[in-house]
């Protein structure tokens, strides 16, 4: 095939799920796209949809997105692309997004041929990369031990571009992968059609969250075209713009160095890019640089159980116990720690329990700037235990403390304000990250299972 | 400038936010309106100054000045992992309050 001049990439939203005007999508296939692309997971909402493998979104928000982008994909003939699926990116999460597209193509008459990929790891996998030594931590992680793996509930790997590009020339129109960085799903078909990988991996990195680039980031969708020397991005909301401050801005945003990125075969590097306005709305980017990496490394993510929770809240308004909320605080974590090793036969570190003045310090801690005291504290207890039946017995021995508890000068037991009857709420499990290291591969797509149908190409 | 008000960084700042880059780092930003205030920004935001906030060592930190965009971005990595028992800030994005928070003593005109 020859190498067209440029690619257009659609990017409805930031997540799958999010919603967006129709106008969005009829806008970005007015202007060329060649891609519909669009995330649907990461890993900043917390551990539990990994460990879980359920997702964030709703499913009515996600069916209500795939409908209008299958049906949009479908007339204009180009491929759609939904990266993370289910959050976590696990392989329960692809099957869960695969199931929703499924209903919605048999509903409206849709024959589209789907690719699922999936980028689930067993820790039997991976466990002999790490004995030789492939496996790698990244700061501030250590090296990582064989039990990790084994306690993780999923763990998943990050792919790049080349399971999707894969899944496009064996004649996928819609590709739904597993966890993958945010990058690869709007990189795919720039590489794979001959763009240069500066421009490409700079512009899927500044339309991975959506509006974020632009001046209004409630905008939703954005539009980047790539070309040989560069690339374009504009709002596909006619009342947003993008400006040269704020597309360079989003190489700051959830990141921690703005001008060099990790991805799974290299480096962006922006330090040398020029941000030009060619017009109110639109800003060519230009001078953005791929570095690729001696190794080929895949990132890992996995999330194992801490514990059980059980969280309790009560409010306290009385300006006396406000006055020394520090001290309450104090004797009611001293008060509840003799009565659990009294009542309960718990081991030394078995459990825990976090107290939140809310209102006080719960948000900073030890970090908090301001002293003077609050007019009202919200309190909850979080108790994390080895099992439910534990975090729920810690949290009824907490129950008559966080409704009695005096203050030590006290001759009488003051009673607070609970807000719901019973006080304490079951979390069941509870997750952790805990994987923060890449492994080396031979290949790109070693990791990652591709299935679909025989295709008529 | 009055000589008189409190003044904070925040104060002085377009936007001063936190977020989560990842679930071991923690990642702030000032964004400043001009040069000069980029200026005293640029100059109060030192390694010393953020290890005392964050109670980090200052060798752990890592700080950005970008002049073009008039941002200082700092980078640390989280004081507690995102989502453990003792995690109250699940996606950081509370924890620009010390920085913005701090008092600016002496404007450099």
């Amino acid at each position: 095939m020859k190498e067209p001049d440029s690619v257009g990439i659609l990017v409805p939203s930031g997540m799958l799920g999010a919603g967006f005007h129709p106008d969005t999508i009829t806008r970005g296939i007015s202007l060329g796209a060649d891609v519909i692309a669009v995330d649907g997971g990461s890993t900043d909402s917390g551990p539990y949809y990994l460990g879980t493998g359920t997702a964030k979104t709703t499913e009515q928000a996600v069916r209500r997105d795939l409908r209008i982008l299958l049906a949009a994909a479908n007339e204009a003939g180009i491929p759609l692309i939904v990266g993370s699926c289910g959050t976590g990116g696990t392989d329960a999460g692809v099957h869960w997004v695969a199931a929703i597209v499924d209903e919605i193509c048999a509903e409206d008459g849709l024959h589209p041929t789907i690719a699922k990929i999936f980028s689930e790891q067993s820790a039997e996998r991976l466990a002999p990369e790490l004995a030789r030594g492939r496996v790698h931590p990244l700061p501030p992680s250590t090296e990582l031990d064989a039990s990790t793996l084994t306690r993780c509930a999923h763990i998943v790997g990050m792919m790049g571009h080349e399971p999707i590009e894969q899944a496009l020339r064996a004649g996928a129109d819609v590709v739904l992968a597993g966890r993958a960085t945010d990058t690869a799903l709007a990189a795919a078909v720039p590489l794979m059609r001959g763009m240069p990988p500066g421009p490409a991996w700079h512009a899927a990195k500044i339309v991975e969250c959506g509006g974020q680039c632009t001046t209004d980031p409630r905008a939703g969708g954005v539009f980047a075209r790539i070309h040989h020397d560069g690339f374009t991005i504009e709002p596909l909301d006619p009342n947003a713009a993008c400006t040269p401050a704020s597309v360079a801005a989003h190489m700051l945003y959830e990141t921690v160095d703005p001008f060099t990125m990790r991805e799974p075969g290299g480096t962006i590097d922006v330090t040398d890019t020029s941000y030009t306005a060619i017009d109110d709305r639109t800003v060519l980017v230009e001078g953005s640089r791929f570095e690729p990496a001696e190794q080929y490394t895949i990132k890992l993510e996995g999330a194992a159980i801490t514990g059980y929770e059980t969280v309790s809240f009560t409010g306290i308004r009385d300006p006396k116990v406000l006055r020394a909320i520090d001290v309450w605080a104090d004797l009611l974590r001293k008060t509840l720690t003799d009565r659990v090793d009294t009542v309960l036969d718990l081991r030394a570190g078995s459990w825990a329990a976090d107290l939140r003045l809310y209102g006080h310090n719960a948000i900073l801690g030890d970090l908090e700037p301001a002293v003077s005291p609050p007019r009202e504290v919200g309190v909850m207890l979080l108790v994390s235990a080895g099992d439910q039946q534990t975090a729920t017995a810690i949290s009824k021995l907490a129950n008559p403390l966080l409704l009695h508890l005096p203050l030590p000068t006290m001759t009488y037991l003051p009673s607070f304000a609970f807000a719901t009857s019973p006080a304490h709420v079951d979390r069941g499990a509870a997750y952790e990250f805990v994987l923060n290291h890449v492994v080396d591969v031979d290949s790109p797509t070693e990791l990652f299972r591709l299935e679909m149908p025989e295709t008529r190409r | 400038m009055t000589d008189t008000a409190p003044y904070t960084l925040g104060d002085l700042a377009t936007e001063v936010r936190s977020k989560n880059a990842g679930p071991f780092w923690l990642t702030i930003e000032a964004f400043m309106p001009d040069e000069a205030a980029y200026r005293i920004a640029d100059a109060l935001v030192t390694p010393e100054l953020i290890s005392e906030l964050y109670r980090v060592p200052s060798a752990s930190l890592r700080i950005f000045r970008i002049p073009d965009l008039n941002v200082v971005k700092v980078s640390l990595p989280r004081p507690v992992a995102q989502g453990s028992v003792f995690d109250r800030d699940i996606h950081a994005g509370q924890h620009h309050v010390p920085l913005a928070t701090v008092e600016i003593r002496e404007c450099e005109s």
